[in-house]
């Protein structure tokens, strides 16, 4: 791992949406939802780092915020020391060819009426307007070659594409400009899962032959597992955990990693039958009213009084970063009282 | 069977060594969809015949649309008949003028007015719905709001104002009709741009940094135009019929020149002193392009529905 200076660093990132309802004044007070609430790590380049969290936990949102698509509060330091929240679109514009997306669903994130060539171009009619039309056009046929799709299908239309096809264009849009980092949101979801193994292969490959840096959203546990180099833990749109791949899944130290990596099915029906799951009680709660202190503490089944009071910091080794008051594993004693309380009706 | 899979595996590989495969856009789909539809390329056929009849008609009459054939003139009803051998082929109107000549030229200035108005709408309407939707938020409420409040100006009594005041011009009328054309289509446009903009290439397209006036013309229009082409087929027969009003209530186009309205206006007047040609010959055009309009708007819509595809 290089310690030089970090690709992208971000301090206390925050996002915060005003759901004001239909119809209510322009005086009432305002009716916040705290999407992401003060999220900090360093990306370097070259690295992966991969974000999981269950639905609702503000992964997509923070990629978004990163990308300036939603406003937020707080710094995104990019390697020349700017500041990417809250820059002008206009200055903005310059950095977009170096953060390029990649979206959920395949097929809906390509406009239907445009054919491939067109769609694989636009970043590169968006920010070098002088080259030529040959000149587009070769690079088109070089990236379509690059992801694995055939240059002489560059005037079909996605609709006449698979998913995993979709997938790829999808990529080759991204890596035309020649970025330094793509953020790729759940690239993988809407896949099947043969297909899923050959757009991660791709990307791994593409990373690793390019030196791009990805964020790779999922939340796919195995999935991430096969492709970062350090892993984000994300819960209510708080980072609970932030540790090397490796080190996160031996030995996971916040009770939120250990019950998601308990859910992880294993190929292995013998041990698939045997392992417990530790269970989390109740629902994910509202993002309106956050809970006091820590966010996890309503579900946790370690959580004590002190919890309630403090929000707990990221601590630990600089390679294993735990947002807890009291981190390491779940005793089987602990384990035992979760099965126990979840299987009571409350 | 194998020679059969032979021919589909050579194909293929003619078919991938290709230089370039070209593509089948969403709209040879629906071109091919439309052309199946019966009813609707009958009535596109039928259209693109009144189209021909208005554009070359003249060169077949044997008088022109003004003057007054004084053989005929105060006797309509006993030898202003249709016929071949004075040359009135639909028969003349009371003052003896040719009713072959004038529905032609009817013909024209109805069909003009449909284009116009309904052009101005597309154009003006798509633009105007496409902005205020994408831009949402105050923008969007201070723009439709400006639509509902022309909405709900009575149109046919401003436009009636309008040919008082400033004389009863064609250029009057193409405007005033333009005016009100666009209204609708904005709000339908809007509405359809807000559930378009949030789709993951428009976000795709706003990550990559792409300008909004772009992004509206690229991303949004296009994959409005089929709405926007079936409203419009169906807008055409609704600014006839508005000209047609305005025409038969005499405030319209001036004398010599006619249209649908004006002529089927005169035809009314005449029909109880049995000169029953001077009401048919113009209402049977029109009322042949009002349904040819319907049924070509109806087989776009449904050529053009992704719910088919």
């Amino acid at each position: 791992m290089t310690h030089a200076e970090p690709l992208l660093d971000v301090r206390d990132l925050r996002v915060t949406f005003d759901i004001r309802r239909e119809g209510d004044m322009p005086w009432s007070p305002p009716r916040l939802l705290h999407a992401v609430g003060g999220v900090n790590f360093a990306l370097n380049p070259g690295e992966t780092l991969g974000i999981v969290g269950e639905s609702g936990s503000g992964k997509s949102t923070l990629a978004r915020a990163l990308i300036g698509l939603v406003p937020a509060n707080g710094h995104a330091i990019w390697q020349d020391g700017t500041d990417l929240i809250g820059l002008s679109p206009r200055r903005m514009l310059r950095y977009r060819n170096d953060i390029q997306m990649v979206f959920q669903d395949p097929l809906a994130s390509l406009n239907p009426r445009m054919t491939v060539g067109q769609i694989i171009a636009e970043p590169l009619r968006t920010h070098h307007p002088g080259l030529s039309r040959a000149e587009i056009k070769t690079r088109v046929k070089e990236n379509m070659e690059r992801v694995g799709l055939l240059p002489n299908q560059i005037n079909r239309y996605p609709h006449e594409f698979s998913g995993g096809q979709c997938q790829r264009i999808g990529i080759a849009r991204a890596l035309i400009v020649e970025p330094k980092l793509i953020i790729c949101d759940e690239p993988v979801s809407a896949l099947d899962v043969s297909i899923q193994a050959q757009v991660i292969n791709l990307l791994a490959d593409l990373q690793r032959d390019l030196g791009l840096a990805l964020i790779f959203i999922a939340h796919d546990l195995s999935v991430v597992k096969h492709i970062s180099d350090r892993v984000l833990v994300m819960y209510l749109g708080r980072v609970m955990e932030l540790a090397e791949a490796q080190s996160l899944y031996a030995a996971p130290q916040h009770p939120y990693t250990q019950a998601l990596l308990s859910a992880v099915p294993v190929p292995d029906p013998e041990l698939e039958r045997s392992k417990t799951i530790i269970p989390l009680a109740g629902e994910l709660p509202s993002p309106m009213s956050p809970p006091s202190g820590c966010v996890f503490r309503t579900r946790c089944p370690r959580a004590q009084a002190a919890c309630a009071e403090s929000v707990p910091e990221l601590m630990g080794s600089p390679t294993h970063l735990t947002a807890c008051h009291f981190p390491g594993k779940l005793s089987e004693e602990e384990v035992a009282l979760a099965v126990q309380a979840e299987a009571e009706p409350a | 069977m194998t020679m059969i899979e032979h021919d589909k595996i050579k194909g293929l590989s003619d078919r991938m060594a290709a230089e370039e495969v070209r593509g089948r856009s969403p709209w040879a789909d629906a071109r091919k969809r439309f052309m199946k539809n019966r009813a609707a390329m009958v009535a596109l056929i039928v259209l693109v015949l009144i189209v021909i009849f208005a554009i070359f008609g003249l060169a077949f009459a044997e008088w022109d649309y003004e003057s007054i054939d004084f053989m005929v003139m105060g006797s309509a009803a006993t030898q202003g008949m249709p016929s071949l051998e004075n040359g009135h082929y639909f028969g003349t109107d009371d003052l003896g003028r040719d009713i072959y000549a004038r529905t032609v030229m009817g013909t024209r200035i109805s069909l003009m007015v449909g284009t116009v108005g309904a052009l101005v709408a597309v154009i003006v309407g798509t633009l105007y719905g496409a902005t205020s939707g994408y831009i949402g938020g105050r923008t969007d409420q201070v723009m439709m709001r400006l639509v509902d409040i022309l909405l709900s100006i009575p149109y046919m009594f401003v436009l009636i104002l309008l040919l008082v005041i400033f004389g009863r011009r064609l250029e009057m009328l193409f405007l005033g009709i333009g005016l009100i054309s666009w209204l609708e289509m904005s709000r339908i446009v809007r509405g359809q741009t807000l559930t378009l903009k949030n789709r993951e290439f428009i976000e795709a397209a706003r990550a990559t940094g792409v300008p909004g006036w772009k992004i509206i013309l690229r991303h949004i229009v296009p994959n409005l135009l089929g709405v926007v082409a079936v409203y419009a087929t169906l807008l055409v027969p609704l600014m006839i019929l508005t000209e047609s009003f305005i025409s038969f209530l005499g405030l319209g186009v001036q004398e010599p020149l006619t249209s649908w309205g004006a002529l089927i206006s005169e035809g009314a007047g005449t029909m109880r002193y049995g000169t029953i040609w001077q009401l048919g010959f113009p209402l049977g055009f029109f009322c042949v392009t009002l349904f040819a309009l319907f049924f070509i708007g109806d087989g776009l819509r449904d050529a053009l529905d992704p719910k088919d595809r």
